[in-house]
């Protein structure tokens, strides 16, 4: 009889530990995520890219700003990357240390591409939540602005708003952010219009919760998965248009630089045949934004149930 | 289908309006003047400058006149820097140029593009297929700034074959360079665009079909296969317009070629406020009028979509 007893406790306890050791949708997306090795590799070049800006400059015996007065006559002929005098990637063309000046332009670009996608990310997220949730005339006009909007070229709005506020590292935030949140917000409320009509919606409805905070508590925490795709896909486009600008210099001003602002120097300077200038700057910003695009990619199929 | 092309030419307009309205705005909430030097100017000569180029007349009002000058008379006014410029004058230098380098990158991501990635599809896991998707996924993180670069270190700086800018009134070994590097990354989405797409049409029950009646390949593939495959591409010509366009500006400035670009990034550092409003506005009005055209072309073809 007890023998009876303690197994079937066994046998409960044995399933109750089964219950509680299921998985989530998190815990599922991670471990799709883990088994694509291209995603996987992406993600250690990028940490490989941010350990590099983080403690790379304790390497450096050169700062940023730096003139190196005794090589600067002859950047082409002795400027070039070199271990003996401790300019690892060798000079740019005023005789700054390039390896100093690499780490500023990636830590920069990344840091224009991290916080420009979330700016985007919050307005685009409150926005489409918005719009979708509440729905009929209000959604309508809200998103006609957006298509309209979504015409305009936006490269174009973010120089425009350069040139006439001011060439600043803030203005540079809200231009990029300013534009980018219109394609998110459509994704939002696409995604909002189908949770809508759900019974756990209606319940809070019903229990007399107030809209912003249904929006906030109970629509949103349920777009994240879109959300967090779309974002680190948004990462890389924003990097790039960053360093579309500052190519063309319209971007971030002396002594800030970023990795457009080293390329464009660096393509300029390549008739004197100092390839470094354009080689170091240009590896990585293709390693971010390659290893951006992959990471995306993964996550998309991690996370997406469409392609499932 | 007539009365499609109106609906879309009614939201096509407000936009253009829209555009205009908003930048002509932004273009007067910047501080300052465009004539604010560092010697200040007496305000006799101020007054006078002001009022030579309508800027002395309330805000609404000079809004107007600009709005019925570009409307009617397609006239974007002065330069505010140079004296004997006009920006129409500009556009009418320079466009041409950028008009033919654009469209023949155009034709080049289409038709390259295209064919990659059908030949891709056909391929589907042979060596052919590795090499375009690998190719494409690489080109699609080179856009044109750093195309341009590296195409003069090889052509221009290694072999010495091609000339690293200018335009000659557009005789060939100049237009190769820009031609490429505008197109390059474009080609590689549009190859990727359309070998998915064409995957998915091959295993499709229709091309089943075909196959089962006995028809021989080339026939499933430009009879049936094609139209189809080409949808989502062709919804994807859009926003590669919109990049082509953008990407110009970094082509005329790097090579030279003397297109509406290099006065774009000039106007902007010179804070020539009025070229630059003509410029964004002749961008945008493209840009318009382009995604006008893929929608129609995208509701012709597509049985699904009724008018």
């Amino acid at each position: 009889m007890t023998q009876i007893q303690t197994r079937t406790d066994r046998i409960a306890e044995a399933t109750t530990d089964a219950a509680i050791h299921g998985r989530s949708l998190w815990r599922d997306a991670l471990n799709r995520f883990l088994r694509n090795r291209a995603a996987v590799g992406a993600v250690i070049a990028l940490l490989l890219v941010v350990a590099f800006v983080l403690i790379g400059p304790a390497f450096s015996r050169f700062s940023n700003e730096e003139i190196d007065w005794a090589l600067m006559g002859d950047v082409a002929g002795q400027g070039g990357p070199s271990l003996a005098n401790g300019h690892y990637f060798g000079l740019d063309e005023l005789g700054r240390d390039l390896y100093a000046r690499t780490i500023q332009a990636t830590g920069t670009s990344l840091t224009v591409g991290i916080i420009g996608a979330a700016v985007a990310v919050i307005i685009g997220t409150l926005y489409g939540a918005f719009a979708g949730y509440v729905g009929g005339s209000t959604d309508n006009l809200m998103m006609r602005a957006v298509d309209i909007l979504l015409a305009v070229p936006s490269m174009f709005i973010i120089i425009l708003l350069l040139v006439m506020f001011g060439r600043s590292f803030s203005m540079l935030f809200v231009g990029i952010g300013a534009v980018s949140w219109l394609e998110m917000s459509r994704i939002v409320r696409g995604q909002t219009l189908s949770l809508r009509g759900r019974e756990f919606i209606e319940a809070a409805r019903a229990a007399g919760v107030s809209t912003p905070k249904i929006i906030l508590r109970h629509i949103v925490p349920n777009l994240m998965g879109v959300v967090v795709v779309y974002a680190t896909l948004l990462v890389p486009q924003i990097i790039l248009t960053e360093s579309f600008i500052s190519f063309l210099g319209l971007g971030v001003q002396e002594p800030a630089t970023s990795l457009g602002a080293l390329i464009s120097a660096g393509a300029s300077t390549i008739t004197f045949g100092t390839v470094w200038q354009l080689a170091f700057p240009l590896f990585f910003f293709l390693v971010t934004i390659i290893s951006l695009f992959f990471i995306g990619d993964g996550l998309r199929d991690a996370l997406d149930p469409k392609d499932r | 289908m007539l009365s499609y092309v109106l609906r879309r030419l009614l939201v096509a307009i407000p936009t253009l309006l829209v555009l205009i309205v908003l930048c002509f705005l932004l273009m007067h909430a910047a501080p300052g003047s465009p004539f604010n030097s560092e010697r200040a100017l007496p305000p006799q000569v101020l007054a006078n400058i002001e009022a030579k180029y309508g800027l002395d007349k309330p805000l609404p009002l000079q809004l107007w006149d600009y709005l019925v000058g570009v409307v009617t008379r397609f006239d974007f006014g002065p330069s505010f820097v140079y004296r004997d410029r006009t920006v129409n004058g500009i556009i009418a230098q320079g466009f041409p140029v950028t008009l033919t380098y654009g469209t023949l990158s155009f034709l080049v991501a289409v038709l390259a593009g295209v064919s990659l990635g059908v030949t891709a599809a056909l391929r589907q896991n042979t060596w052919i297929d590795y090499l375009a998707v690998g190719t494409s996924f690489s080109a699609q993180a080179l856009p044109n700034f750093v195309m341009a670069p590296i195409l003069v270190i090889i052509f221009t700086w290694k072999l010495g074959w091609l000339p690293g800018g200018g335009w000659n009134n557009g005789a060939w070994p100049y237009v190769i360079m820009p031609v490429i590097a505008l197109s390059t990354s474009f080609m590689a989405s549009i190859a990727r665009i359309t070998r998915s797409s064409m995957l998915e049409v091959l295993n499709s029950n229709f091309i089943r079909t075909a196959k089962a009646k006995g028809l021989p390949g080339r026939a499933i593939v430009w009879r049936h296969a094609m139209k189809p495959t080409m949808m989502p591409v062709v919804s994807y010509l859009g926003p590669a317009f919109v990049g082509m366009i953008t990407g110009s500006v970094v082509i005329d400035m790097y090579f030279s070629t003397g297109g509406i670009g290099l006065f774009y990034v000039n106007s902007a550092l010179n804070r020539d406020y009025s070229v630059m409003l003509g410029l964004t506005i002749l961008y945008g009005a493209l840009t318009i009028l382009f995604n006008l055209l893929t929608d129609v072309v995208y509701a012709w073809p597509d049985p699904k979509i009724r008018y």
